[in-house]
């Protein structure tokens, strides 16, 4: 959804002057993440826009949720940073919503789907306090949002596996963020409440926030989303899904994954940088 | 008059641990840390000897710091080992457990070897012994248990949070790296303040059992927690007045036993989740499906011949599913008591109510079939069976959905009528 006019804009002011809200959604730079000596990313070069609908797409074990977690600093990165409107994420925490993968938590946990939602609150009630009434509301009217206010005082591992996903989606609404990075919004949903929490991220959109979400089913990706990161352990390639999400791009980040692995593990061994790894749309890559 | 004040002791001690046992244990139940209480009573066991050997002296003081300082290195050894190794969480807690109880034990006979040793009395330790409680023993007791109640009320939204989503709490830019080190902190507090009325090994249980029969009763942490309380709290009443009036009868054990019992007597009779309440619930659901499954053969044989009136011979329904005769009696006995069918003799016959309800049951089977030859493209000679389960389970709202999604079909697969719907 890049319009012509902010393409000019952007060209036609320096940078010295450039108003804050024209820096990128997320700036990810140089992001390299490891588990122990299991390379995940490998040095991810970033610039997701504001305002637009993006997925993250790749295969599995592609480090989509790693990418996630990283930008909200909850796993430790080797190299790289990641900036959020322009600053460092612990400055802009209260601007970042968060839905985890639904299958991160015990459902069967002895609480409500309005108090799961309130706890999307907690940043704000601060320390040492109780939820008030008007949390309490607050918390009832993004229920509302997800259409589930009815099942508010349902002991969550009663709530099916799509409302379960809906009361995830109404806590991030209870932050009220900028950002909003999610874990698999659409993953074992039914037919119904993807129609639903679609509608629900254009909403977002619509109203100017930034949704970041993995996605798995390449089928809907050019119809339910605006922009594309391509995935795979490194950046294959990211953009408008008009231009981006091509059969070549996809084939480079579903085909190519052997040579991937082998080259960064080879790398690894011998203990140098993998060279020619700066990605960007439409790059070549050198084992390609 | 000693021995009732010794009583009196011993019934404080316990209750307090008790109830604080059951609170911190509602919080290491839900986050699966059972067997981390376990895993810092026995790393608390060197901390003790080391006190005494260092003092010389059997001072409460001392030895509550010298087991607070070993259970607190050894819950640390083991969020370090898992952080830092490959090693998991249980096998963390196993090796920090079976090490430091090994070091427990080198110096506990090391000690009753001593002089001074025999009288110190750490080998209670072991099994526990209520009744060395003094009134300072009580005190240190009181004062920890305060701090304790107070920092699970201060921080009791975090720590909930802590418990069910811990990696969204990180993302609101709370510290709940330090919020796990509070509660295990705490936990060593209500372990240590245990050792001597519950001993070493058994005092894992008065933080997970209370909290295991909680859960039963009710799905809200505030809740669970209060009844976690009150149940080690009954607990340790009951199993202290218990060994005050039968001679030798040791506290700790006893009060184990009492919430072992109340454990087990949530986890049969509970609502909801009791084993009891399910089996009932299986007993409805199977009564259900042979009502229906006798409701339908009586209609599918009405329409097979036209004839609704005439009534249905026992031995023929009987063929229709290999039923005995008391299967089927057993079935249409629902049947006759609500006047859906009618009995002359040994025969059977739907009432006008009864072939209405039949017709519903037929409804959902042959819209079952529909979506799954139209939508799923399955052939229709595969489709009987899984209908023959969905017509149990589908609700009338599902059925309604269905029916506009099919666009009101009349006939199923097999060119059967779909009964249409009537309402009562």
């Amino acid at each position: 959804m890049a319009t012509p006019s902010k393409t000019t804009l952007l060209e036609d002011e320096t940078p010295r002057e450039a108003p804050a809200r024209r820096k990128p959604a997320v700036e990810v730079h140089d992001l390299t993440v490891a588990y122990r000596t299991q390379p995940v990313l490998w040095d991810v070069d970033l610039e997701l826009p504001e305002g637009q609908l993006i997925a993250i797409v790749g295969p599995n074990g592609a480090g989509k949720s790693t990418l996630l977690k990283a930008m909200l600093g909850l796993v430790p990165s080797v190299t790289g940073w990641v900036q959020i409107f322009g600053e460092p994420y612990a400055r802009r925490r209260s601007w970042v919503g968060y839905v985890p993968q639904r299958e991160s938590v015990d459902w069967d946990f002895p609480t409500s789907a309005l108090d799961v939602v309130t706890m999307g609150l907690y940043g704000q009630i601060g320390w040492f306090r109780r939820p008030s009434k008007r949390h309490r509301e607050t918390a009832l009217a993004c229920l509302d949002k997800v259409g589930l206010r009815d099942l508010a005082h349902r002991q969550i591992s009663q709530l099916s596996g799509g409302q379960q996903q809906r009361v995830f989606l109404a806590r991030a609404l209870a932050q009220d963020a900028r950002l909003y990075l999610m874990d698999e919004p659409f993953a074992g949903v039914d037919a119904t409440t993807e129609r639903a929490i679609l509608t629900l991220l254009k909403e977002l959109r619509d109203t100017g926030r930034t949704v970041v979400a993995v996605h798995h089913d390449l089928q809907t990706v050019a119809e339910y989303f605006d922009h594309v990161v391509l995935l795979n352990m490194r950046l294959v390639a990211a953009g408008p899904v008009t231009t981006t999400f091509t059969a070549e791009n996809l084939q480079r980040t579903y085909g190519g994954r052997l040579t991937v692995l082998t080259q960064a593990t080879e790398a690894l061994l011998q203990k140098r940088p993998i060279e020619g790894t700066a990605g960007g749309p439409g790059e070549k890559q050198p084992w390609s | 008059m000693e021995l009732s004040f010794t009583a009196r002791n011993v019934l404080l001690g316990a209750t307090m641990l008790g109830a604080l046992g059951g609170t911190l244990g509602s919080f290491a139940l839900l986050r699966r840390q059972s067997l981390l209480g376990d895993a810092l009573a026995h790393a608390a066991l060197p901390g003790v000897c080391l006190a005494f050997l260092l003092t010389g002296a059997k001072n409460p003081l001392p030895l509550f710091l010298g087991a607070l300082a070993a259970g607190l290195l050894g819950s640390l050894l083991i969020l370090a080992t898992v952080r830092f190794s490959r090693i998991k969480e249980d096998s963390a807690i196993g090796i920090v457990l079976s090490v430091f109880f090994g070091i427990g034990i080198v110096l506990l006979t090391y000690i009753q070897k001593l002089p001074t040793g025999n009288q110190s009395g750490l080998d209670k330790y072991l099994f526990g012994q209520a009744a060395t409680l003094v009134a300072e023993d009580l005190k240190v007791m009181a004062v920890l248990g305060a701090v304790v109640i107070a920092a699970v009320l201060l921080f009791y939204k975090e720590l909930k949070l802590l418990a069910f989503d811990s990696a969204f709490g990180s993302s609101l830019g709370l510290p709940m790296c330090r919020l796990e080190i509070l509660l295990t902190l705490l936990l060593v507090i209500v372990v240590v303040v245990g050792l001597q009325t519950v001993g070493v090994v058994l005092i894992v249980a008065t933080l997970i059992t209370p909290a295991a029969a909680a859960r039963q009763w009710t799905d809200r942490l505030g809740a669970m927690v209060l009844l976690s309380a009150g149940i080690g709290a009954a607990a340790g009443v009951a199993g202290s007045l218990a060994s005050a009036s039968v001679p030798r009868l040791p506290t700790g054990p006893v009060i184990v036993v009492v919430s072992s019992g109340v454990l087990i007597l949530s986890l049969l009779f509970a609502p909801h989740r009791g084993l009891l309440w399910g089996l009932l619930r299986e007993r409805r659901v199977a009564d259900r499906i042979r009502r229906e499954n006798l409701l339908k053969d009586l209609y599918l044989q009405g329409e097979r011949r036209e004839d609704w009136d005439s009534f249905l011979s026992w031995p023929l329904l009987m063929g229709v599913r290999g039923q005995t005769a008391g299967e089927l009696k057993s079935s249409a006995r629902p049947l006759l008591r609500e006047d859906l069918a009618e009995r002359s003799g040994d025969s059977l016959r739907l009432t006008s109510e009864g072939r209405r309800q039949a017709e519903g049951v037929v409804r959902k089977h042959r819209l079952w079939e529909v979506y799954l030859t139209r939508r799923l493209e399955l052939p229709s000679d595969h489709v009987h069976r899984d209908a023959e389960a969905m017509e149990h389970t589908l609700t009338e709202e599902t059925v309604a959905q269905l029916e506009d999604m099919l666009g009101y079909p009349e006939v199923d697969p097999h060119g059967r009528r779909i009964p249409a719907r009537r309402t009562a």
